[in-house]
């Protein structure tokens, strides 16, 4: 029985409004890139895992494992559908994860898929909202951009994170994302267009909010004796961790932590034998500006309130001490919900076999990757290295 | 046996418009239309309030005066010309919210302005039967006016609640009604807004009811003006109880205490129910009150009420109605229009 | 949105809507709101029952919404906090009124309103929002 799973192959849609692109399009199209890039025939594949938050409200079309592996023409292999809100991607991968760990399967598809714009604004809003309390938080009206709003102030109160800290980070998201085609907003933006842009929920502005957007990604994982048998470069799965915290916001001890992610983090840093500064890169969940500022904080790449200096500091940038969302991260290259913990995936992948071009962060031989689900109720982390960990165990 | 009020409690919605910021709108001179229907501004209900929030607040009132525990109150009734539902009644509503129990008799009334005091009415008699220990009778409304209709002044927001049994802070002495068939003012089904008889609603609607009425109910108890400290007439403006009050034999000294409406516009059913809140706030033990109500279409209920020493304690357990008066905020006719539905987005 | 237009799912909660139901753990003394049916912290040790919140909080932060999602567009711009109740535990409700004046740490108080409306020809949903205290300086 394998004790190591590297990850094979990766690809991915252009993230994006694809009016002409269903999600069943979208879907395959990322499969067809990872398994090519995989080098596996699509008869070689075990099974397929894939993330998607709310294909039934937002397209009507539930049952959706079974209709990928229809399209992309690997029916009977079991297909399972996983959802964990925003995090579906990464509980996607982790569940691909564990099938081989568990030796049922040799070879994995892990993949993430959000179709967003068939809806109207509202309706899509309100579709987000499903993965709050229904019965507390939706039914008052609360938004998503309203919850971290609510984090977002409390930070600030208690730690004086500023407004332009907060700015910072979706000027530093862009920046990366210039040189990502894959991205849906891949341009400049400053401080100011930032804080002069218009309200959504006090105090964030639109351009802390990653946008609505449709796309798929996937990435094939293998057994260490497929990994080694014919891919060029694995990229190894070195820690996992998930864990889980109140669905409402308000059900917290704290506004200004995630807990989930606490915990889950130190889950994946003890199984990989890191500590927090040992990471060379990650990719972290700004689904709002100041969940990558807390992200920060709750990683242990620096103290409790500390993140907004941390960002201001410049430490995220690509030639920082930690270099954080390095290929534009949910901001820039859009947030279609299932798909962004697959994406994370896929850049940190980019990123240790050096395809990164002038994001390329030199060196880096680990990456982090945390998907979060809600307002903190789920925290997927999980670490990939270069090489793998010696089994201790 | 002694019946009356055991706790009264009023609400009125924060938000006010002035005559002068409507006249803006339709080009009116303001001077004219503050003399001619005495008032200076009204309440609005903000987008989340209704018959039933208003309803709900003043009953929480006039609870805390009573002091009675909720589920003691064995009969609601809710008086208002704008239930919030045509079918499903607003009392339902705010039982549940008063937590007032399921041995509970509840029915919404309607008569125009006067479906609160009908509702006391109703209260008195089922205490005076047995059927009950405690009855609720709340006068309620957030009026509607069509946009440029000389209504626009006044019609308001606001309510009052009366929890009625032994043991009263003020003991009703006697009431009757005076009831006719007149259209003065009327809503059909399915209309945003009423229409009314603009002069025919005065000396044949109004004054006919109010002072017949009145006068009726002080023959029958052998009362005379100058035998109340105060009186409480409906306030569809400012003029019109001034000079009913003057036509019956009141002086503006036993009228002014409950002229709320030259501040808050005409709550309609919560009208008279609100000035006797205000009257209530102040009145010695001893004093003698006489309130008649009026009802388009139409009738008027008078009551003569007579203040006990419990009113001493009672009426300090909650906010008065100058509080209410006071907690204001002024907001200009685009609000206004868009609190009150009068801009079509669909 | 078909649960907001869920006759069974909004009768069900009024209750708890309309007056601050929730429930308290009579092992540990923790309370809750909503009311939960098993004690996080005890679990099977627990013993939960019902309790009535007096309608007192302070606001422990808030945002003001200004796009909202399917069924709140007439209520733009609203605010909404994170209450801290007096008894202990949070709530997340809005702020009426006064909202220019907002603020951390205020006193609010339990008022009833109109929480949203099924359209025009649906249920209309009441519940509890919350409004600053006067004195709050």
């Amino acid at each position: 029985m394998t004790k190591r799973v590297a990850v094979i192959g990766i690809g991915m849609t252009k993230f994006d409004e694809h009016w002409e692109k269903s999600l069943r399009d979208l879907s395959t199209e990322a499969g067809i890139l990872a398994i090519k890039d995989a080098g596996v025939d699509g008869s070689s594949i075990n099974a397929l895992f894939i993330g998607n938050m709310s294909a039934g409200r937002f397209i009507g079309q539930e049952h959706l494992a079974p209709l990928a592996t229809d399209q992309a023409g690997l029916n009977p292999i079991p297909a399972t559908r996983c959802e964990a809100a925003c995090a579906s991607g990464a509980l996607a991968f982790r569940k691909a994860y564990h099938s081989i760990l568990s030796g049922e399967h040799e070879i994995v598809v892990a993949a993430g898929a959000e179709k967003m714009t068939d809806l109207k604004g509202t309706d899509a809003i309100a579709t987000l909202m499903g993965a709050g309390d229904q019965e507390w938080e939706s039914s008052i009206g609360l938004t998503f951009t309203g919850l971290y709003a609510l984090i977002a102030r409390a930070h600030m109160h208690m730690f004086g994170t500023t407004r332009e800290q907060l700015a910072m980070v979706s000027v530093n998201n862009h920046k990366n994302a210039v040189h990502n085609e894959k991205a849906q907003f891949p341009k400049e933006i400053t401080v100011d267009d930032v804080i002069k842009s218009p309200v959504i929920a006090d105090p964030l502005r639109l351009l802390d909010c990653s946008p609505i957007t449709d796309g798929a990604a996937a990435v094939v994982l293998a057994s260490e004796r497929i990994a080694r048998n014919i891919a060029k470069q694995p990229v190894w799965i070195l820690g996992s961790g998930q864990a889980s915290d109140t669905l409402a916001l308000h059900d917290r001890k704290s506004l200004v932590e995630m807990a989930a992610t606490k915990v889950a983090s130190r889950k994946a840093y003890e199984q990989a034998h890191m500590k927090p500064e040992d990471i060379n890169l990650a990719e972290v969940h700004d689904c709002f500006s100041i969940n990558e500022i807390i992200s920060i904080e709750d990683l242990g790449f620096c103290e409790k309130g500390k993140g907004g200096k941390f960002v201001e500091e410049g430490k995220i940038t690509i030639k920082g001490e930690k270099p954080i969302n390095t290929t534009g991260g949910l901001k820039a290259i859009g947030h279609p919900v299932g798909a962004t913990g697959i994406r994370q995936i896929v850049d940190i992948v980019r990123q240790l076999r050096g395809e990164c071009g002038p994001i390329q962060i030199k060196g880096a031989d680990n990456g982090l990757a945390l998907n979060i689900g809600g307002s903190g109720a789920t925290s997927i982390v999980h670490i990939l290295g270069t090489e793998p960990e010696p089994i201790t165990s | 046996m002694s019946v009356g009020i055991v706790g009264y409690g009023c609400y009125i919605p924060k938000f006010r418009i002035t005559v002068e910021e409507i006249t803006k709108v339709w080009g009116e001179n303001p001077e004219n239309i503050k003399k001619g229907l005495g008032i200076e501004e009204k309440s609005v209900p903000d987008i989340d309030e209704d018959t039933v929030t208003i309803s709900v607040e003043a009953g929480k009132n006039a609870l805390l005066r009573a002091g009675i525990k909720p589920e003691k109150i064995g009969a609601l009734y809710i008086g208002s010309e704008s239930h919030p539902y045509v079918v499903k009644p607003s009392g339902t509503i705010v039982a549940e919210a008063l937590q007032l129990g399921t041995d509970l008799m509840v029915a919404d009334l309607e008569f125009a302005c006067k479906a609160g005091t009908a509702g006391i009415q109703c209260c008195i008699s089922h205490v005076k039967a047995g059927q009950i220990e405690y009855g609720m009778a709340i006068g309620a409304d957030t009026s509607q006016s069509r946009p440029g209709d000389a209504l626009e002044y006044t019609a308001a927001a606001g309510g009052a609640a009366f929890v009625i049994g032994k043991d009263p802070l003020a003991e009703i002495e006697g009431t009757c009604s005076f009831t006719t068939d007149t259209p003065d003012f009327w809503r059909r089904d399915k209309q945003d807004y009423p229409r009314h008889g603009a002069r025919f609603t005065g000396k044949p609607a109004y004054f006919k009811h109010v002072v017949s009425a009145s006068t009726n109910m002080m023959k029958k108890l052998g009362l005379r003006p100058s035998d109340f400290a105060y009186v409480v007439l409906h306030m569809p403006n400012g003029k019109f109880p001034t000079r009913a009050a003057k036509v019956l034999g009141f002086s503006m000294e036993q009228l002014k205490q409950s002229l709320v409406v030259t501040r808050i516009g005409n709550c309609y059913s919560g009208s008279s129910p609100l000035g006797l809140c205000n009257v209530l706030d102040v009145a010695k033990p001893g004093d003698r009150i006489l309130m008649t109500s009026y009802g388009s279409g139409a009738g008027s209920d008078s009551f003569v009420i007579n203040v006990t020493d419990k009113i001493l304690e009672r009426r300090e357990k909650a906010k008065k109605t100058e509080y209410y008066i006071k907690r204001k905020q002024n907001i200009d006719y685009g609000r206004y229009a868009r609190i009150m539905g009068k801009l079509k987005t669909e | 949105m078909v649960h907001k237009s869920s006759v069974p799912l909004h009768w069900r909660m009024q209750k708890s809507r309309y007056n601050l139901i929730g429930s308290k753990c009579v092992t540990c003394n923790t309370v809750f709101f909503p009311s939960r049916i098993l004690c996080p912290k005890c679990r099977r040790k627990g013993k939960l029952e019902s309790f009535q919140f007096s309608g007192k909080g302070e606001i422990i932060s808030y945002t003001i919404i200004k796009v909202p999602p399917e069924g709140f567009e007439k209520n733009i711009p609203y605010a909404i906090a994170v209450i801290k109740l007096e008894e202990g535990t949070n709530i997340a409700g809005h702020v009426v009124g006064d909202i220019e004046n907002i603020e951390i740490g205020k006193k609010v108080r339990a008022v009833f309103r109109k929480i949203y409306e099924d359209g025009k020809d649906g249920l209309i949903h009441y519940g509890l929002k919350w409004e600053l205290e006067e004195g709050n300086e």
